[in-house]
């Protein structure tokens, strides 16, 4: 997993609500059983019409915003399905982190596992940035992970809450399974005594 | 004496391995399903890694969304990419030597009727799987929830969860739900009032009498669309009604380990005064079939009810109702009962259970469906099919006219050939409404499994009690 510091990029604003992860993957493109290789079909059905062609006034189509590498959303990013195809199409596409008033569980759960940040703010700092989004590649956000905090073009700067463990995974890049793995002791443990209480299991 | 805990509590103090200062804890998971979309990625993850399935015999496979439906299927799958992922499975379920129901075994089915109709789905467990309608499995009393496919990875090497504790909710519909009112429409409901992101970081319990008397397929619908409502999880207490389902089960304790069983099972409760977070009630008597207008589940009415306008709501909802009307086709103040309908689909792990089809029949028994219509039931599993066959309900579909198939997914969301047309409207018994769910462009209405089967016989959305007038 790529370690993540601090980037600073252009951000796309996609207010709308609810964007669900049918939206951002469509079950097509589930077909896969690689992890790579899904970015030119993130957001497809908004992206491209039924023949392939570029849906113009979509965000990501725009000229500015091809290059984005931060999406201000709507609130509940991500509902619906667990596919980690969605931030695997989001990394692949080369979006780094996602602001938005709420996350859906277990789409926020599989971002850390891919080296994407998402940002819970609230719903006035999410406007903030969403108008800053809006002005397009000419202004770039910066998000520092080390210190939490995101900043607009113009130098407003708000900070944000995130999980500790989950941070020091992504600064270090580090794999939740090597440091699981680190405990196999305490599972062992776990399982002869489980066996004895509810043999059953 | 320890705090009185809610039944969550329970289940989570019970699985918890090891706890970290910042309060992150690993958990360590009892059942661990697995289908062909979310696992290549896994195994393969293995494979360069050089690592093991640390408990294959608490591992269950089993392939569900890209498998045809159609009668033929033994013939093979036509689309290359869907054929390699359910090989992919089959290859790892072999090399890896986890449990397995290949596509060819009449126990096959959605990977969420399959674990508790084999009695893999215990009360008190912890069961993961990468699909977020894991959650169905709640309604044992079992702590269910969907998983990434880094997380599948994760179980499949440690049998173990990184995670951190939700909040307690509790969701209480109180008295007895009006006749041609299921088990869907208070699923519905609750969303309705609570929204999709209602529950985010929680897990839900469902509770009071309306819940008690529901069956166990009826409690497998509610907890299957918790997820809908944002949380990570729902519950349901176990009791008689899960213990007589759960009893000779093929993975089920048998003997003395069922009666230790049975002593633990009987201790899964919240107890008195234990604290929730949150909590929603809902009277059962207040509760109509609904159905749902717009692209997210949270758009539900009565089907008593009209077609909103986007001014109806208020912030970023105004704009995503807007959105919803214009992909769905429907103007405001449009009766909902007025609606028309090209396709029925009744299946899918919220409703693709005997119970779900019994009740389908019962309102086409003796009908047909308007001509033009196109219909069809996808069991659950080959055995719920072959039950509904030996009950004399799969003549009854195909009297009606129903395309009566195998197993599977299917056009809950369409990864096999099971599809929408752009426009094409659909009654569901599934899940998702959202923009393309069903095949590009189609438009979604979810409801009960008998409002499917109303909206057949009509041709339109319908409110089931009237034909049920109709039949007494």
């Amino acid at each position: 997993m790529d370690k993540f510091t601090t980037i600073t990029g252009i951000a796309a604003p996609m207010p709308l609500v609810n964007i669900d992860t049918d939206m951002i993957i469509p079950k097509q493109f589930l077909k896969t059983i690689q992890r790579s290789g899904l970015g030119k079909n993130l957001f497809d059905e908004m992206r491209f019409t039924q023949d392939g062609a570029e849906i113009a006034d979509f965000v990501l189509n725009k000229p500015s915003y091809r290059q984005a590498e931060i999406i201000v959303a709507g609130d509940n990013f991500g509902c619906g399905s667990s596919r980690e195809h969605a931030p695997w199409a989001l990394l692949d596409f080369g979006i780094r982190c996602v602001i938005s008033t709420s996350f859906a569980d277990i789409f926020f759960n599989n971002c850390f596992k891919n080296g994407i940040l998402p940002i819970v703010m609230p719903q006035e700092v999410v406007d903030v940035l969403m108008q800053d989004a809006e002005r397009g590649g000419n202004a770039r956000m910066t998000i520092d992970l080390e210190n939490q905090t995101v900043t607009t073009s113009d130098g407003q700067s708000f900070g944000f809450d995130v999980d500790p463990f989950r941070k020091h995974c992504l600064i270090n890049g580090l794999d939740d399974i090597g440091l699981t793995l680190e405990k196999a002791s305490s599972i062992d443990s776990f399982e002869s005594k489980t066996k004895g209480l509810r043999p059953w299991v | 004496m320890t705090a009185p805990r809610t039944l969550y509590d329970k289940i989570w103090d019970d699985h918890v391995v090891h706890q970290a200062e910042d309060g992150t804890c690993l958990l360590y998971i009892d059942r661990h399903l697995v289908h062909e979309v979310t696992s290549p990625q896994a195994f393969e993850g293995l494979r360069m890694t050089g690592r093991k399935v640390r408990a294959p015999e608490k591992t269950i496979a089993v392939p569900d969304h890209n498998v045809p439906t159609t009668l033929d299927r033994a013939k093979g799958i036509e689309n290359e990419e869907s054929r390699i992922q359910v090989e992919a499975l089959d290859k790892n379920a072999r090399d890896f030597g986890v449990n397995y129901y290949p596509v060819s075994d009449v126990r096959q089915g959605i990977v969420h009727i399959v674990g508790p109709e084999q009695g893999w789905t215990l009360p008190g467990m912890t069961v993961v799987c990468g699909d977020s309608h894991t959650a169905t499995h709640g309604a044992f009393g079992s702590l269910a929830h969907g998983i990434g496919t880094s997380e599948v990875e994760h179980v499949l090497a440690t049998q173990t969860l990184i995670q951190q504790k939700s909040k307690n909710m509790k969701v209480e519909i109180t008295g007895s739900l009006r006749p041609g009112v299921t088990a869907k429409d208070i699923t519905l409901s609750v969303i309705g009032a609570t929204g999709t992101a209602g529950g985010t970081g929680y897990v839900i319990e469902y509770c009071g009498q309306a819940i008690r008397e529901l069956s166990m397929e009826g409690r497998m619908t509610v907890c299957n669309m918790a997820i809908e409502g944002g949380a990570r999880a729902g519950l349901i207490a176990p009791d008689e009604v899960t213990f007589a389902y759960v009893m000779g089960r093929p993975h089920a304790p048998k003997g003395a380990a069922w009666e230790a069983a049975l002593a633990y099972w009987k201790t899964l409760f919240t107890d008195e005064g234990a604290h929730f977070d949150k909590v929603v009630v809902l009277k059962g008597e207040d509760i109509a079939p609904v159905v749902t207008w717009g692209t997210s589940p949270e758009d539900v009415l009565p089907i008593t009810g009209t077609v909103p306008s986007p001014e109806d709501f208020t912030g970023g909802k105004v704009e995503a109702a807007r959105r919803s009307l214009e992909y769905m086709g429907l103007t405001p103040g449009q009766k909902l009962s007025e609606i028309k309908i090209d396709t029925v689909f009744i299946g899918s792990c919220t409703n693709g259970r005997i119970e779900d089809l019994r009740a389908a029949a019962a309102i086409l028994k003796g009908k047909k469906i308007v001509p033009g219509m196109r219909a069809m039931v996808v069991p659950g599993s080959g055995l719920v099919r072959a039950q509904a066959e030996e009950e004399g309900l799969a003549q009854i579909f195909i009297d009606a006219g129903f395309e009566w198939r195998l197993a599977g997914c299917s056009m809950c969301l369409a990864m096999n050939p099971d599809q929408l047309t752009p426009g094409e409207r659909c009654a569901a018994t599934s899940n998702r409404n959202f923009e393309g769910r069903q095949g590009r462009g189609g438009r979604t209405h979810l409801l009960s499994p008998a409002m499917a089967a109303a909206a057949a016989v009509t041709g339109h959305l319908t409110d089931v009690r009237e034909l049920m007038t109709e039949n007494a």
